[in-house]
């Protein structure tokens, strides 16, 4: 069957056939080739060069979650991007920040967020948060090919479920292995550090403010650590891109809202440059 | 063996016709109205679930009057062309001109293929734009021809007497309260002209809203914010019986 969606015929017969309620799906049967899965790699020697995402972070607290990125795109030793976006919103309630292979990455986003407006469209009502976290699954999987060649992606997602009230996080590996994770979790290469951080300051009843400092607290010591994330940058005016997600959605940080954050940090920092201290005991 | 009866095509033609819109009038006419932060959709609809209005894309929606398992056929046709056209190119290249060319091309190839049926169906297809002057609307008879519509637009059965009736009485630049009130009094009108009574809880009303800051401008109104609204508009009808314009900013 041909793909003559542009032209402006009628309507090809795959269109009105009645079935699956998914954008992949429907597409796996029209146009297989649109699908990222689907793509043959050519024999490659060693590792592909391309740029990489590094560190994203997540923590829950009572009413919602906040995820986080640094703004750091790395090609090796070469930082390709300062200011690269890796956390997107994948509908009004969840979001997703993406490590790995920048340019596979976005791609998988843009299906992914496609995927899960699709299903809303068609069946008048949202997917499950779990649903969600399980069709991200079934697309890291997909992609499975080329990680074993060194383009692989490992996103975070987090959203808000609505039928149990709180925020949730789940975290990847690269062949799809999902697992929710309680409290916090970091992805990328300056998760370890992230989560060192995150593991001295994690309490069960943060507000969302003391959360989203939190997170660019963990951000920052993660960039201390690991030359691959991008710290905040006041002279460029480049801060990490944080995002809330509670009963009311969605919501990104504004510039203004990050600057303040990082800056306040920032001025910490310079007397302390560890960041803050836990108790011994 | 005897002959087929021999059929003239006007005549084939106008028996399908016939047909479609026969169809189509058993269901209930719905309206579709520009108001000055987008478009609203109006219908009268006794089920919860089972919509006659819904979001194709970011600023397009679809409303169907006639045969449901056929238009929701179209519509899942239209959110699939849609999707996959944003997904090859970009959000902004899906355009509700495109999507009407689709469904007319689609209507029209089924009404005159003499295999199948013709389907029982009239559809709207609007986008909201920056500015009113931007709103499309395309109205899309069983037949694929296709209508660019104003302001107001009716399709169903009883679709010639309310789109009159809209059109004495719509203007430009209404509140969302005032479209509606206007909407309702039409829909509930009946061929006699005696006016009936339409409680919300049977009235299925939709916005494509340019102000909502989600790129995705369609939002079903329901409950309270449905009731609030028709309280409005009704008291606004009241007060602007005098010829005043009936203020009342109508934000959510």
């Amino acid at each position: 069957m041909e793909a003559n969606t542009r032209s402006t015929g009628r309507l090809p017969a795959a269109f009105l056939t009645p079935g699956s309620s998914s954008f992949m799906d429907f597409l796996a049967e029209h146009q297989p080739e649109l699908l990222p899965g689907n793509r043959q790699l050519p024999p490659v020697q060693g590792v592909v060069e391309a740029p990489h995402g590094t560190t994203i972070v997540a923590v829950t607290f009572p009413g919602g979650v906040v995820l986080a990125g640094d703004r750091r795109a790395t090609m090796g030793n070469v930082i390709a991007q300062r200011d690269i976006e890796k956390v997107f919103p994948a509908d009004e309630y969840s979001a997703v920040g993406i490590a790995g292979t920048a340019g596979l990455a976005v791609e998988m986003v843009k299906l992914f967020q496609l995927e899960l407006e699709h299903f809303e469209k068609v069946e008048g009502t949202q997917l499950s948060l779990e649903g969600k976290a399980n069709r991200l699954s079934t697309m890291i999987r997909s992609n499975l090919g080329m990680a074993m060649q060194g383009l692989a992606v490992v996103p975070l997602f987090a959203g808000y479920d609505v039928d149990r009230g709180k925020g949730r996080i789940f975290s990847y590996d690269v062949t799809g292995g999902r697992s929710e994770e309680q409290s916090y979790a970091a992805t990328g290469s300056g998760s370890v550090f992230a989560r060192g951080a995150m593991k001295k300051l994690f309490r069960d009843d943060l507000t969302e403010a003391e959360a989203t400092t939190l997170v660019v607290q963990a951000l920052y010591d993660a960039a201390d650590d690991d030359s691959a994330t991008g710290g905040p940058d006041v002279a460029r005016r480049i801060y990490p891109i944080v995002t809330v997600i509670t009963e009311d959605g969605f919501r990104r940080l504004t510039d203004d809202e990050g600057a303040e954050i990082a800056r306040s940090i920032l001025e910490r920092r310079l007397e302390h440059p560890d960041g803050p201290r836990a108790a011994l005991l | 063996m005897s002959t087929p009866f021999y059929v003239s095509p006007q005549q084939a033609m106008a028996d399908r016709a016939e047909y479609a819109r026969k169809g189509i009038a058993r269901g209930r006419s719905l309206v579709v109205l520009q108001y000055t932060d987008g478009i609203v959709f109006v219908g009268e609809n006794p089920s919860r679930a089972l919509h006659k209005f819904s979001e194709i894309y970011d600023r397009i929606g679809f409303a169907a009057a006639g045969k449901y398992n056929e238009y929701e056929n179209l519509r899942i046709g239209g959110v699939r062309y849609a999707d996959l056209r944003g997904y090859t190119y970009d959000r902004d290249d899906v355009t509700a001109r495109g999507l009407a060319n689709v469904y007319a091309q689609t209507l029209g190839t089924i009404f005159s293929s003499s295999g199948e049926k013709p389907y029982e169906v009239e559809l709207v297809v609007a986008e909201v734009g920056e500015t009113p002057e931007q709103d499309q609307m395309y109205r899309l008879p069983h037949d694929g021809s296709i209508v660019d519509e104003h302001g107001s637009v009716a399709v169903g059965g009883n679709a010639e007497q309310i789109s009159s009736y809209l059109d004495q009485r719509h203007r430009d630049g209404m509140s969302l309260a005032e479209a509606l009130q206007l909407a309702v009094q039409a829909l509930s009108r009946d061929t006699n002209g005696s006016q009936r009574e339409i409680p919300a809880e049977r009235l299925e009303v939709a916005v494509l809203d340019r102000t909502r800051p989600q790129k995705r401008k369609f939002k079903r109104i329901t409950g309270g914010q449905l009731s609030r609204l028709l309280e409005r508009g009704a008291a606004g009808a009241a007060e602007s019986g005098t010829g005043s314009d009936a203020a009342g900013s109508d934000e959510e």
